[in-house]
């Protein structure tokens, strides 16, 4: 440290200046409200003090003015944090088109990473400068949460749910990652470090790392292994089973008239309780499997199905490609996909 | 003007609650509700100290970045019954069992509460709850948290949540049955003349507290028993390897426990209302609109839980309903700390230790308010939830509010309780002592917890260690500062002054019969003809000039 105690954290997101410029703003009307209240009474403490024993002021009437003057300021102050705090928050949480995906994995007590190009990362992050990064994140076991400072965002890493957070990042440097979310005997020992790198340091390491299966290959190989291929096809055709190409962010007509917009979620659903969605025409044939695949597998597979080319669905900007197939940058139909 | 020193007062008779029978039997089966009271006031003392010896383990822990005093479990245990011993066993029945337990019946003119023995079971089952929850601890503890969040709680956890459980769970009947009690008196047991806007405003926020009680305290009673259904018997409500939904738990835990906050800072506000107008001499301004922003409190407490899941993966627009709703349920609290202070102009203020309390719970709650607003507002609060922003947010309501307010009215109603007065001196230097130590403990929280340090870890990074070292050497002033007064209360008991009736020349009912009160409190039942707070009479009323016509007299 430099001698002097900083009074924010480093900035280096999009947001962070935003949410320091609304923090300043709250700190700014607590300190005047703290100072008046402050002021005032010791003010009527000092004036007013009791000068003789005995003495009993004139009791005064209340003001129906004054009441009705502190009850609409507050609460128009109040309602200038609420909205902009409501609109910062949207955005927050409302992970951009064009992001590129890295999923997470939290359990007691490290934190499991990979970047949709395969590399895999313990407790580190690294992403580039200027570029939009979407963390699709779940828990083997108990909620942890993704927590960084610099970029002034965290959310809950929840099992048995997906949920995102995005970020982008504006200033090199290496910055605390830490749970939030009580977890357990080493709780304060999952902590890491995000690394933001230029673009052309991030491309090098990227290229350093390359000896790994992209998610979505290792999750075509499981769509063999696991037998997933012979209802719905090699590459997601369909056959006894429900199409697959294409099917991520459609809207799918379910039996009983429903309609369900599928997203990860709803994939990590359908495989781990088949019966919960049926698409409608088919039979609830499929098998789950529960305790056949751990988290780690089923985002892959996830992955994989993402990076289907769209058949019938709407996937724009869907990666063509087969045999090394990415998962494509698209967006998520809800900013929070709760599995139920 | 009239002096207050006309007012009627009874001679000293010898005979008291205190006096009027001996022996640990007619403690321990006494129907009387100030007995009662003591009894509360003994074990939530003793719970107190606890806490308190947790609170200072945590702050010696974390006096070092490394994590080297405590091993990582058992700090985890030791802050989780930190909170545990100081919400669900002192705070929370702090002031309703002990100063609402003696005051509500006096202040209405009653001989007792509406259900004697109902209020002597409430205190069977607090200390049922308290063996059972002690028990646990000594076992091997418990370390989930006070929270006790899923799947953890339910699954991952070696520790003894379920026997904690149960302790809480039958802590609750208790506050179930006090609420109900006071609710009951308060409806039934007026004497003739109080109307319910006559009644002092402490009897306001006890109403709004009991209500709570009785509304939200069933509610966590049975989440704790579907927690226990599920770490016992495995069935699938949290854990979603059962199939279960981890964030339900947190939804119908809040549902109670935001609330409670309202059960512990409620009463206190119904004990600064007191003080500010006792000690100036001078009704409250704005009387109807203090006694309905307890009522506004209590009913928009119930709308706000989902602020502590605002990054639990909750709906980005029940987050935002939530949002709005918690802004809304500042406003009550506002219009208190408003009429208070206005409360004060042009009156007659006494520097007595429980008026210093009072002006220090009105600072103190001010800057814990406001920095509510910090994590009611959205994309702020994403940044600071979980971490020590929070810790010293909810300390500044919890020790600044409701603990500044329990300890001003302990003295203030100390002569009546025990018929001796502590000592003036010491009183007011310890007020000072625990308010300088308080803030310097919780002061620098908030800065760390904007630099990003989280709650609940037991070891750090080295840059935070500035903002901790500053709250441990304040911890430290604020456990001196508290140890004062424990000790000057005992020695009071036996060498205080003896108190008069009315030691602070007071108009309220409780002030209009000796001290200590006779068993039955007052030796005929009183007839009310005046309104709360009335020092002088109501024609002596000045009308602010400048506000106009619309003025009236609460």
């Amino acid at each position: 440290m430099q001698g002097w105690i900083p009074l924010v954290p480093e900035s280096a997101s999009s947001f962070s200046w935003h949410v320091d410029a609304l923090y300043f703003y709250l700190s700014g009307v607590t300190l005047f409200f703290t100072l008046l209240i402050s002021g005032v009474l010791i003010f009527f403490t000092v004036r007013y003090r009791r000068r003789t024993p005995y003495e009993i002021p004139r009791p005064i009437a209340g003001s129906h003015k004054l009441e009705t003057l502190w009850t609409i300021i507050p609460f128009l102050i109040a309602m200038t944090m609420f909205g902009w705090g409501a609109k910062l928050y949207f955005e927050q949480y409302k992970p951009p088109a064009n992001a590129v995906e890295v999923y997470v994995v939290g359990k007691q007590w490290m934190w499991k990473l990979q970047h949709a190009t395969g590399q895999r990362e313990i407790n580190e992050l690294h992403v580039p400068v200027g570029r939009k990064i979407k963390l699709i994140m779940t828990s083997e076991d108990v909620i942890h949460d993704f927590f960084v400072p610099a970029f002034r965002t965290k959310a809950d890493v929840v099992p048995g749910r997906y949920t995102t957070l995005w970020f982008e990042a504006t200033k090199p440097g290496k910055y605390h990652l830490f749970c939030a979310e009580y977890c357990g005997m080493n709780h304060s020992g999952m902590t890491g470090s995000v690394y933001v790198m230029e673009p052309r340091e991030f491309d090098n390491w990227l290229a350093g790392n390359t000896s790994n299966t992209s998610p979505a290959a290792a999750g075509q190989q499981l769509f063999q292994t696991l037998g997933c291929a012979s209802c719905h096809g090699a590459n997601g055709e369909g056959g006894r089973g429900p199409t697959l190409a294409g099917l991520v962010g459609r809207d799918t007509p379910l039996e009983g008239g429903q309609t369900v917009r599928a997203d990860e979620a709803y994939i990590r659903e359908s495989i781990l309780n088949p019966g919960a969605k049926i698409v409608a025409g088919f039979q609830p044939i499929m098998p789950t499997f529960q305790g056949q695949v751990t988290e780690d597998q089923l985002v892959q597979l996830v992955a994989f199905i993402k990076s289907l080319p769209g058949g019938t669905g709407a996937t724009p900007g869907a990666s063509p490609a087969a045999a090394n197939p990415l998962p494509s940058p698209r967006a998520s139909g809800s900013p929070t996909q709760n599995i139920r | 003007m009239q002096p207050i020193e006309s007012f009627e007062v009874p001679a000293p008779p010898k005979v008291n609650y205190i006096n009027a029978k001996y022996g640990l039997k007619s403690w321990l089966l006494t129907k009387d509700h100030k007995r009662i009271a003591l009894l509360y006031l003994g074990s939530i003392t003793f719970f107190f100290f606890i806490g308190g010896l947790y609170a200072m383990m945590i702050r010696l822990e974390l006096l070092t970045p490394q994590g080297d005093l405590l091993q990582s479990t058992t700090y985890n245990k030791v802050f989780t019954q930190h909170g545990i011993i100081m919400i669900f066993f002192f705070l929370i029945p702090s002031i309703p069992a002990t100063l609402g337990n003696f005051l509500i019946p006096m202040m209405i003119g009653a001989k007792d509460l509406a259900f004697p023995r109902i209020n002597l079971l409430s205190w069977y089952i607090y200390l049922l709850g308290g063996i059972v929850t002690i028990y646990a601890l000594l076992a091997g503890g418990v370390d989930t948290g006070w929270t006790f969040y899923t799947p953890f709680s339910t699954t991952f956890s070696n520790s003894y949540v379920v026997a904690t459980g149960l302790g809480i769970f039958i802590n609750g009947f208790s506050s179930i049955l006090t609420g109900l009690n006071f609710i009951v008196t308060i409806h039934t047991m007026r004497a003739p003349g109080m109307t319910w806007f006559r009644m002092p405003l402490f009897l306001w926020s006890h109403y709004a507290t009991s209500l709570i009680m009785i509304l939200g305290t069933p509610v966590i009673a049975i989440t704790v028993v579907l927690l226990a259904f599920e770490r016992l018997a495995g069935v699938g409500i949290f854990n979603p390897a059962l199939g279960g939904d981890p964030v339900l738990f947190q939804h119908l835990f809040w549902f109670y426990s935001h609330p409670a906050v309202y059960i512990m800072v409620l009463p206190s506000m119904g004990v600064i209302s007191e003080l500010i107008a006792n000690f100036s001499r001078k009704n409250i301004f704005g009387y109807s609109f203090v006694a309905f922003s307890s009522l506004a409190i209590a009913v928009f407490g119930f709308l706000v839980w989902g602020h502590h899941l605002f990054v639990a993966s909750q709906s980005v627009y029940a987050g935002m309903i939530f949002s709005f709703l918690s802004f809304a349920v500042a406003i009550p609290s506002a219009i208190k700390v408003f009429n208070w202070t206005a409360t004060l102009y042009k009156s007659s203020i006494s520097y007595d230790t429980p008026m210093l309390y009072a002006l220090g719970f009105i600072g103190l709650f001010t800057i814990g308010g406001m920095t509510g607003l910090f994590l009611a507002s959205l994309a702020v609060d994403v940044h600071l939830s979980d971490t020590y922003f929070v810790v010293a947010h909810f300390h500044y309501i919890m020790v600044g509010g409701a603990l500044m307010g329990y300890l001003g009215g302990l003295h203030y109603w100390w002569p009546k309780i025990s018929g001796r007065m502590y000592p003036e001196g010491w009183g007011r230097f310890s007020a000072l002592v625990i308010f300088v130590g308080f803030n310097l403990t919780f002061l620098p929280q908030f800065i760390a917890g904007y630099l990003g340090m989280p709650r609940r870890y037991h070891a750090y990074p080295p840059e935070f260690q500035v903002f901790n070292v500053l709250s441990t050497a304040g911890a430290s002033i604020l456990g001196f500062g508290m140890l004062i007064p424990a000790i000057y209360f005992v020695w009071s008991m036996r060498y205080g002054k003896i108190a008069e009736a009315n030691p602070w020349h007071l108009p309220g009912l409780e002030w209009r019969t000796q001290s200590p009160p006779p068993t039955e409190n007052f030796e005929v039942t009183p007839i009310v003809t005046w309104e709360a707070y009335e020092f002088a009479p109501p024609e002596e009323t000045e009308v602010v000039g400048k506000f106009g016509p619309e003025l009236e007299r609460i």
